[in-house]
């Protein structure tokens, strides 16, 4: 900035990479007002239980270990990120695996969770409460899912050594939808877990 | 400024470091709920750590301090303009 | 004509009907985009017609109460969704990259994707006609009324149709900022973008952050509709989905005027032979509004009783919009001011735009008084606003932009004799239709009501508004004559027909597939006039002796291998976009129709998206990168 930042931003018809990951950045910005609308419905409803179950049902120590585990996935695949920028397919390889693991050991709790929710007595339509927090947290899930794909495809691009063409999909944007998702659940965690007990 | 550090990645042991202070953060917020001499400011001190590590992870898994303005420019719209209105949206319900 | 002498060189145009629907080039999207709207633009229209028949006269008997109440929803909704919003889609993909001198949006393939997706979310709404009823609940479907009725698919149709359009739209806008932000030519400083791409940034703003408060509603009500979740309903509040939708709906309706009104921009300073008057003022002001946009949503509950404080805050935010908006009006007109104006008919339609536009700003100013709307809520007289403002405004505007850039799409004018007719009988037709709705309004007419009894003293001011209604039909009849005749045998245009300002007038009409034989360097605002242009010592401009309109193409061209330093990697043609479109269009007749055989159809439709989007993401970006 010091040297009079060139007015001409002359770009590289070649380097695809900042024009995608502008796009990437700008859609999480579109997906942060998708979950604020969510979380403020479910703020609206917190209260209405409709005599049901409410935030007692939830289990603080059981959320904050999958809480936990989705948090430590974004280390993972940083350093999925960092061996990917180190041209090395093969700690990409174990990090991306590795972060799909923890993916999925997260979404298994949520399954584990919704299931005993259920046998507690909560659903969609038991009462507001209810439908604000499963559409919330089913969201949620739903995109994590989406993202252990995506590291699934990676991972599986590793074995071909075609991970570093340059396609669609890469290990650093799959990066930034996996770290986004794993700070919503950190919003998540503290709006409707934590607050709400 | 962060123009030029473009590039200059954080190293591995950065995101270990990163990921010690996430775990202690975490563990700060599961502990606070149930310390009662924190109940007075329990909320606004749950919502300070939550931003801790939104920003801890943006700005270094996600390396948001070391790219072009541009990308901060394009997600801080997202991040700071939903707040202002849901909570005017949750004030006109007097929800908050 | 421009010969392309490089021929050799640079990628040809492909032919074909399998060529378009591979096409990912910005400006076959883009007319497709075109085409696709101005012919749900004549089904809405159509539609509207229905409704003027049967308002004709006191107690209609052509419409019973569910048709008409279909009729109006979906006109409005069509008009809105599938005409307003893609007609700006089309411009925005065409033009975007031409004036910032790229060869084509960052995402080529996605945006084709954006425009399949939204083909497949307008065939489905169109289609809910004969598959069960139209949604029926007005184009803002208020709970609780959108969300009963069960047992019918109507609002089905509404919530899915809405939330794939939305989808299409979210992506196109990701599209659209990355490529002016990261795609410009050298020297395309962001203070030299044309006006009409600055807006269509703005737009893409609004869309991407507005759009996804509107879907989570969306959401919502499917939900409430069909698995008993009590957003709207039982301890939910149907308040909410006001917010939701106007968060929504209020940055809408920027979404549809902005674009016509940076249409405008570019074709006032052209036949003023001025440069725009006041530049920064135009692009700043339209940044104001899309910011403001965001928050004046709840002018459109004042009824609902948001309380004192709410609602005056509201009303200061919504008078204080007219601000920035007041600048773009008098920046308009201080451009005409001492100019050379001719009245050519893209300048006719401009100059209608403008003033129809400042009558629907001065009603909407008198709904932002709390009082007022009070009154006003729900009549005929908001009718009347919204028509001036989206038709009068958005139409005129971007009938403004067919004229002007119909030389540049087919190489050919369109013919000016029909024009003229056009324009007469559009803004005659226009008025006669839409100002007896003020009167009507304020004589307690309330909108959306199928009928009305005799001797209440709005028998007159509506027969004429039937009437107007078709005049503007006629119209639009001769318009569409007028583009499918002049597309083979108007008067051939030439590259650079109006002298005009900005880059996409310095290649040849129709555009080469890659656009620019050389990236353009940028030096000015207006670059390709500067090019033309000199100024002598008094200020006038002097056209260079040595350089026409769009010869510099040839100039350049002339040469030699010269450019084979720039090899051109076009992006290869796709059916993944389609593919997936067609998954998620399928998915979402299956949500429509579930639960039961619906889950069936939508987890055939998962499958389909799933292979287009594993093809798309790992089949190569461009041809000749196979290296396998
Ligand atoms: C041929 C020209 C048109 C005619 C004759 C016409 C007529 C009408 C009438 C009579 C209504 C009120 C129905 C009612 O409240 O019962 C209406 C509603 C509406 N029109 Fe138009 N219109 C025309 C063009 C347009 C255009 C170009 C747009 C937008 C770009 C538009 C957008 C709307 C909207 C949004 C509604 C509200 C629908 C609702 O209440 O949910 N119309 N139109
Ligand atoms: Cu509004």
């Amino acid at each position: 900035m010091t040297s009079q930042s060139a007015p001409v931003e002359v770009h590289d018809h070649h380097d695809i990479k900042p024009i995608r990951k502008a796009a990437m950045w700008v859609f999480l910005g579109s997906e942060c007002m998708f979950f604020g609308s969510m979380i403020a419905t479910f703020l609206l409803y917190r209260n209405e239980t409709a005599d049901g179950p409410g935030a007692e049902i939830f289990d603080i120590p059981f959320t904050s270990a999958s809480s936990f585990i989705l948090l430590m996935s974004s280390l993972t695949m940083v350093l999925a990120h960092n061996a990917f920028e180190n041209r090395d397919p093969r700690a990409t390889r174990i990090w991306l695996l590795a972060t799909a693991m923890l993916g999925t050991t997260f979404l298994a709790g949520q399954v584990f969770e919704f299931t005993e929710f259920v046998h507690k007595g909560l659903t969609l339509s038991t009462s507001s409460f209810g439908s604000a927090f499963y559409m919330l947290t089913g969201f949620h899930g739903a995109h994590v899912a989406i993202g252990v794909l995506m590291l699934m495809t990676m991972f599986y691009l590793s074995f071909s050594g075609r991970l570093f063409d340059d396609r669609g999909l890469n290990v650093e944007l799959v990066g930034l939808y996996w770290h986004f998702v794993d700070i919503v659940w950190i919003v998540i965690f503290t709006v409707v877990y934590l607050l709400q007990v | 400024m962060a123009e030029t550090a473009h590039r200059a990645h954080p190293s591995p042991s950065t995101y270990w470091v990163i990921a010690g202070i996430l775990a202690v953060v975490t563990a700060i917020e599961i502990a606070v709920p149930s310390i009662s001499a924190l109940d007075p400011v329990k909320v606004p001190l749950l919502w300070a750590l939550a931003a801790v590590k939104f920003f801890a992870v943006v700005g270094f898994f996600m390396h948001l301090r070391y790219e072009k303005k541009l990308y901060r420019t394009l997600f801080f719209f997202g991040v700071f303009g939903v707040f202002p209105l849901f909570i005017v949206v949750l004030l006109t319900f007097n929800a908050l | 004509m421009v010969l392309d002498t490089s021929k050799d060189l640079v990628p040809a145009q492909p032919t074909g009907i399998w060529s378009w629907i591979t096409t990912v080039d910005h400006k076959r999207i883009g007319m497709m985009y075109g085409v696709t709207a101005l012919v749900a633009f004549f089904i809405a229209g159509l539609e509207a017609l229905f409704i003027r028949l049967q308002l004709a006269t006191p107690n209609g008997t052509i419409l019973s109460a569910d048709a008409y109440n279909q009729l109006f929803t979906m006109h409005g909704l069509t008009m809105l969704l599938v005409v307003v919003m893609p007609v700006g889609a089309a411009f925005m993909n065409y033009f975007i990259p031409l004036h910032i001198g790229a060869r084509d949006v960052a995402f080529p393939r996605a945006n084709a994707f954006s425009y399949w997706l939204f083909l497949g979310a307008t065939i489905m709404l169109l289609s809910s006609f004969v598959l069960g009823g139209a949604p029926d609940g007005g184009w803002f479907g208020y709970a609780p009324l959108s969300t009963q009725l069960e047992e019918f698919v109507r609002m089905d149709y509404y919530a899915i149709g809405a939330q794939l359009l939305g989808i299409a739209s979210i992506m196109a806008s990701a599209n659209f900022i990355a490529t002016v932000f990261t795609m410009r030519a050298p020297g395309m400083t962001l203070m030299r973008i044309p006006v009409f791409t600055w807006m269509a940034v703005v737009v893409s703003f609004l869309l991407i952050f507005s759009l996804p408060i509107f879907g989570v509603g969306l959401f919502q009500m499917y939900f409430d509709r069909n698995f008993g979740t009590q957003f709207f309903s039982g301890g939910g509040d149907p308040l909410l989905w006001q917010h939701l939708f106007w968060l929504f709906g209020h940055p809408e309706v920027y979404v549809l005027i902005l674009p016509a009104m940076g249409i405008v921009s570019e074709i006032i300073p052209v036949f003023s032979r001025k440069p725009l008057f006041g530049y920064p003022f135009v692009v700043f002001s339209g940044i104001a509004i899309g910011f403001m946009g965001f928050g004046v949503w709840a002018h459109h509950m004042y009824t609902a009783g948001l309380g004192p404080v709410a609602e005056a805050g509201f009303g200061i935010a919504t008078m204080l919009i007219a601000v920035p908006t007041g600048v773009k009006i008098f920046n308009w007109i201080g451009t005409m001011w001492g100019g050379k104006v001719r009245f050519e008919l893209p300048m006719l339609f401009s100059i209608g735009f403008v003033s129809l536009f400042v009558i629907g700003g001065l009603s909407g100013v008198t709904h932002s008084v709390v009082p007022s709307d009070y009154q006003q809520h729900d009549s005929y007289y908001v009718v009347a606003h919204f028509h001036y403002v989206l038709f009068g405004g958005g139409v005129f505007g971007f009938v403004a932009g067919a004229y002007y850039w119909f030389p540049k799409w087919t190489g050919r004018f369109l013919d000016k004799r029909m024009g003229l007719w056009h324009f007469w009988l559009m803004l005659l037709g226009f008025n006669l239709t839409f100002a007896p709705m003020h009167i009507l309004g304020l004589n307690g007419m309330p909108r959306r009501t199928y009928r009305y009894g005799e001797g209440l003293g709005w028998e007159f001011w509506n027969q004429v508004a039937t009437v107007g209604s078709f005049i503007i039909g006629v119209s639009f009849l001769i318009f569409a004559w007028n583009l499918i005749k002049s597309r083979k045998n108007g008067v051939e245009a030439g590259p650079d027909p109006w002298d005009g300002r900005t880059l996409e007038w310095s290649i040849s009409s129709p555009p080469p597939v890659h656009n620019f034989d050389e990236i353009p360097i940028v030096e000015h605002v207006d670059d390709f006039w500067h090019r033309k242009y000199a100024t002598d010592e008094e200020g006038r401009a002097v056209r260079m002796t040595d350089v026409t309109g769009g010869t510099l193409v040839e100039t350049d061209t002339g040469g030699d291998g010269s450019h084979e330093e720039e090899d051109m990697h076009m992006p290869s043609p796709s059916y993944y976009p389609l593919v997936a479109a067609t998954g998620i269009t399928t998915v979402g007749y299956g949500l429509i129709y579930a639960p039961g055989a619906g889950w069936v159809v939508a987890g055939i439709g998962t499958l389909i998206t799933m292979w287009g989007v594993f093809g798309w993401s790992l089949e190569p970006v461009t041809r000749d990168e196979h290296h396998d």
